[in-house]
């Protein structure tokens, strides 16, 4: 079992809202992520996938494919754009960072052939940053 | 959903690796450059990782802000 991680860089915006609780708690919560008017985030994610070495192509997955997926199915819908607003994910749920590293990871399993999702991981800034491992 | 939220920190220290249970040549034996009187300096880096379902509410395994 061999492990193999892409990484790839997105920038985009966001904000922290409950419709469900009233303006204060969001604030309180929330803090300055509550601003509507969003703010923005340099995003990392790194694609972990673990399979056999193929023996053939000495691959555990194409990395050309997994770059082609990961640029279709994440960075096309996400980059440069405002997530509560333009990725249907993030009109019910809040795209924190552990939100974001679900909804990739839900993204990503399905279109994955030969090789299997092991983690996802978002950093929001180099010092804070989500894995998911698909648990429930 | 379970997830794992890490958050890093950076911070300087001095220290000396010396036991007082052993000789001097001993010391030198076993922490070489690292036994020196006068100490020497470090940039560490600390990863705290917490684990836990995320709140539907917030979105959040840990809020960082409260």
């Amino acid at each position: 079992m061999v492990y193999l991680t892409r990484k790839a860089e997105f920038a985009a915006s966001h904000y922290y809202h409950n419709p469900e609780l009233t303006p204060e708690e969001n604030r309180r919560i929330f803090g300055k992520c509550n601003n509507p008017n969003g703010h923005g985030h340099n995003y990392t994610l790194e694609v972990t996938v673990k399979g056999e070495v193929d023996p053939h192509s000495g691959f555990v997955v194409d990395l050309k494919q997994l770059k082609e997926i990961m640029h279709r199915e994440v960075l096309d819908a996400m980059d440069h754009r405002f997530l509560n607003k333009e990725v249907p994910e993030f009109f019910t749920t809040i795209p924190t960072t552990e939100n974001l590293a679900i909804a990739i990871w839900q993204r990503l399993a399905p279109k994955l052939k030969a090789a299997q999702l092991h983690r996802v991981r978002v950093y929001e800034t180099l010092d804070l940053f989500v894995d998911f491992y698909g648990e429930a | 959903m379970k997830a794992y939220l890490t958050r890093r920190y950076m911070f300087s220290a001095s220290h000396r690796l010396h036991s007082n249970a052993m000789s001097e040549e001993e010391n030198l034996a076993i922490y070489g450059k690292c036994n020196n009187p006068h100490g020497h300096g470090h940039n560490y880096a600390v990863e705290v990782t917490v684990s836990g379902q995320v709140d539907q509410s917030t979105g959040m395994v840990c809020n960082l802000a409260i």
